[in-house]
């Protein structure tokens, strides 16, 4: 058997100012630690004899003919690399601040850094930005390499000096490095030991550095967000996909997804070829979970368990890095990226630029292209987030512009609420407050309660034939009845509705909410929908708990695929109708139906006057 | 979760992204190592499902045993497999050298196929450890018009955000195994018990470790003649992965100038 790989790999960026030697140190710790592929050694002589130069370290990462030529890196490239004690990414970032946009894509990924800083040129303005960036990017673990110190005789006074500078620098900041080496390079020393040339440091190599990095941790322990990448049907199951990227999630939990605010229980964790079906997922799983309830959700919300949910709101405060070529500007709107969603926000305000070489700040009407500010940005509608101190991953987000990312910023809520208690108390209020009208007024006046027959039953079973005659007939006895019947909400109210399950639950979801309101109003509202789903159907009835009654049109499935009225069977019989309910999709009968009335079994004259009956014994005022 | 299934977990993390934003998207199969793990891997992600088309770019000029494993599996998998040709050698730029000339009849071919299919959207099964200039591609990378590789002047990409919308006219290539090394794909082909050509495995001690056209790609020697020797094999080895290509060798800059126009 081949030996396991759970070694797990730590993902370590090189950064610091423009040639100050970052590639170079990649391609000498390669040679040093015997990890070149054969022959690249003679390939890169090669390539620099080529060029008229002496051995050039940094070809081995610089790949592109334009780096080498310019012997600059534009882009960040990563590779591979294991030490004894475990495996790494190195990723190789550039050090122009043309690039800065480089180094931020190889940045933002990393665990942990190493930071090169010229020994002869000292701590420059990328060296003082790449450090603040680690910081911002969340990249907590830095340690600092002062190198060429063969340019400045090994000289201990100015690798200290060097530090000192650098050191303060981090500590305004409020990151402490792990250790500072002096190095050089091109030359090897104290890369994987101690160099003779300065018996003056006693401290880490570079090698010893790295292995002396923690590799981070699954954000395991925090409260659960699983953002939603997406909602598949492509068997019967109706499956939410979606990386978890805090906390965990079993079987069994009741979750909630905000922005939409709804609720509902795990049933499954689905996957694919594994023996047994996994009880709990946790960060850092790719995952797809099926619901007990089918409620319509999308993607861009994020399931959370109810308590400890994210936070939502429709403004926010924001640290951010611009790398965009025009600068932003109060009014200016960008597509923000958040989670999962996408959503227009508007810049509502420019608070301050930072000055990332002595971190002072400044109040300014625009933030230019690689600068770092604070802002308020604002959208139309409710997010869902979270505080990037609290959650990383849910914390922050990504502008873009003329389909280019041009900036990403991490979230703070400073002086601004969590809206999602308003919103729901907002809900309550409606209630609480009341009309000055009584539904008994209402019902004396009209001379019946308001109402709603919940008409359910399949395709077929006469649901629309028996509503309209039934509000002809109460029409005429003077009551205030309306039928709502599907397709006729559907070309309105429910027009941004198609037929996926998820669509035709929100579709009964909001008839079931105007059914309430109508019943509240006085009506008796008929409501002729298939609604094949329990879970609809008890929903609705919360909508208007008193007055709701559940209606059975029933009819046998063969009666009803007898009849055909409108050649609907057929097709979902030969396939040309996909989901059509009791052919390929579920119609669950009602447990305790108010009233069942089987047109398989009477005429519709009998079915009617039994309806009338019905309503005429319900509905009649309190006297 | 180990390496393997935190690799796991990132790659369909970007099938998924790519699947939910890109309206044309199609898995390319080489019929090679690395796209048997990437169907694998969308079957994953899509719970059993191949919800896309599955393309092969046909050189003609595949070993016998490719074009075995192409109608097995693609019947075995259920997939929709379009295969598209290559133009003819003659056709080809004939100031370049052989292999490159002949590799870019594959380019020739993936660029006709996609103004055939209208494609937005291309997952292809590359790694950064192949090679110098995959080293800086992003799990997103957007193509021009001619369907160019600007790699002088690449989006940024971070936190997990792609750039999952273009300009008309453009497409993006999607790159699952971007993080994934050569070692990690073996080990993960024998974990999960993914199918593979025998051309992988040592015969007379040759083997081939990277497989291309008939023609223009070599065995390596080796007497790794099964997963678990293939794996040792690498955990030591210091020969690249893609020794056995000739036109990766023909001058420095050849295959970036094939990536920049397109190839894979
Ligand atoms: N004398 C001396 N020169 C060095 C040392 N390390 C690197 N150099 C030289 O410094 C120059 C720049 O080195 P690179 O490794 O390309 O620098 P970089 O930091 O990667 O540059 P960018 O990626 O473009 O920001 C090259 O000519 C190197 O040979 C060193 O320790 N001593
Ligand atoms: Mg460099």
């Amino acid at each position: 058997m081949a030996r396991p790989s759970n070694r797990t790999s730590l993902r370590i960026v090189i950064v610091g100012h423009v040639d100050h030697g970052k590639s170079t140190l990649v391609g000498r710790l390669f040679h040093d630690t015997g990890s070149l592929p054969e022959g690249k050694f003679e390939a890169i002589k090669a390539m620099s004899e080529r060029r008229g130069m002496p051995f050039e370290w940094a070809f081995l990462m610089d790949a592109l003919q334009a780096e080498r030529d310019q012997g600059i890196t534009i882009d960040t490239a990563q590779i591979q690399f294991k030490t004894e004690k475990r495996d790494y990414v190195i990723i190789d970032a550039p050090g122009h601040k043309e690039f800065l946009k480089n180094m931020v894509t190889g940045a933002a990924s990393s665990e942990a850094a190493l930071l090169l800083i010229d020994a002869a040129e000292g701590v420059q303005e990328q060296s003082r930005r790449h450090g603040y960036l680690l910081h911002l990017l969340g990249v907590k673990q830095v340690a600092v390499l002062v190198n060429k110190m063969d340019l400045v005789d090994y000289s201990a006074d100015r690798f200290g000096a060097v530090a000192q500078e650098y050191r303060d620098y981090l500590h305004d900041l409020g990151v402490t490095p792990n250790c500072f080496v002096p190095i050089s390079a091109r030359s090897g020393d104290n890369i994987i030991e101690l160099s003779r040339k300065m018996p003056w440091y006693q401290g880490r190599t570079v090698l010893g550095a790295l292995d002396d990095f923690e590799p981070g941790a699954q954000p395991v322990e925090l409260p659960l967000r699983l953002p939603v990448q997406d909602v598949y049907k492509f068997d019967e199951r109706r499956i939410i996909a979606g990386r978890i990227e805090a906390g965990s999630l079993k079987v069994g939990d009741e979750v909630l997804f905000s922005p939409s605010n709804k609720t509902a229980t795990v049933k499954s964790i689905e996957t694919w070829r594994v023996p047994n079906p996994p009880a709990d997922a946790s960060a850092g799983m790719s995952v797809g979970i099926t619901l007990t309830e089918q409620i319509f959700v999308e993607r861009g919300e994020v399931v959370s368990h109810v308590k400890d949910a994210p936070i939502e709101s429709n403004v926010f405060r924001a640290r951010l890095f611009w790398l965009g070529q025009a600068p932003l500007l109060p009014g200016n709107r960008y597509t923000l990226k958040l989670n999962t969603s996408e959503t227009e926000v508007t810049v509502q305000s420019i608070d301050k630029v930072i000055d990332t070489s002595d971190l002072s700040s400044a109040a300014a009407d625009r933030v230019e292209r690689n600068a770092v500010a604070e802002v308020v940005l604002r959208a139309r509608g409710l997010l869902a987030l979270d505080e990037h101190h609290r959650c990383a991953a849910t914390g922050r987000f990504v502008l873009v512009e003329d389909f280019q990312p041009v900036g990403g910023g991490i979230i703070s809520m400073e002086g601004y609420p969590d809206q999602r208690a308003l919103v729901t108390r907002r809900a309550t209020n409606l209630t609480a407050v009341g009309h000055r009208v009584s539904a008994a007024a209402r019902s004396l006046r009209n001379g019946h309660k308001g109402g709603v027959m919940w008409f359910t039953g399949l395709s077929g079973a006469g649901k629309s034939t028996l509503a309209l005659a039934l509000e002809e007939r109460l029409f005429a006895k003077g009551y205030h009845v309306y039928v709502l019947d599907g397709d006729n909400v559907r070309g309105g109210l429910n027009a941004n509705l198609g037929f996926s399950p998820e669509d035709r639950a929100e579709n009964i979801r909001r008839v079931g909410e105007v059914a309430a309101l109508f019943s509240d109003a006085g009506f008796l509202v008929i409501s002729s929908f298939i609604s094949p789903y329990r879970s609809d159907r008890e929903r609705a009835r919360a909508a208007a708990p008193e007055a709701f009654h559940e209606i059975h049109i029933k009819a046998s499935l063969a009666a009803c695929e007898e009849r055909d009225p409108k050649g609907l069977y057929r097709k979902a019989r030969t396939g040309e109708i996909r989901e059509f309910t009791g052919i390929s999709s579920p119609y669950e009968e009602p447990g305790a139906p108010d009233l069942v009335v089987r047109t398989d079994l009477l005429a519709v004259e009998e079915c009617l006057s039994e309806l009338v009956t019905y309503v005429e014994r319900k509905f009649a005022p309190d006297l | 979760m180990d390496h393997l299934d935190a690799l796991e977990a990132e790659s369909i993390h970007v099938l998924r992204e790519a699947f939910a934003k890109l309206d044309k998207l199609a898995v390319l199969w080489s019929l090679g190592k690395d796209s048997n793990v990437v169907l694998w891997l969308v079957r994953k992600a899509f719970f059993g499902h191949v919800p896309l088309p599955v393309m092969h770019v046909d050189t003609g000029k595949k070993f016998k045993q490719m074009y075995d494993f192409r109608e097995r599996y693609s019947r075995e998998w259920n997939l929709k497999l379009i295969v598209e040709p290559c133009p003819p050698i003659e056709q080809m730029d004939p100031t370049l050298p052989p292999a490159a000339r002949s590799a870019a009849r594959k380019t020739a071919g993936l660029n006709a196929a996609l103004a055939k299919h209208g494609f937005q959207g291309l997952i292809a099964g590359i790694r950064r450890d192949e090679e110098g200039t995959r080293a800086k591609e992003r799990y997103f990378s957007p193509r021009g018009i001619d369907n160019r590789w600007n790699l002088k002047d690449q989006p940024p990409e971070f936190w997990n955000q792609y750039m999952t919308s273009f300009p008309p006219g453009t497409h993006v290539r999607v790159h699952p195994l971007l993080h994934w090394g050569e070692i990690d794909i073996w080990r993960y082909s024998q974990r999960e018990g993914i199918p593979l050509i025998d051309l992988y495995f040592a015969k007379d001690g040759k083997r081939y470790r990277s497989l291309g056209d008939e023609d223009i790609t070599f065995p390596v020697a080796s007497n790794a003649a099964t997963l678990d020797e293939i794996i040792t094999e690498l955990e030591t080895t210091k020969v690249a992965e893609r020794s056995g290509r000739a036109m990766d060798h023909e001058a420095e800059d050849a295959f970036e100038r094939l990536r920049a126009e397109g190839y894979l």
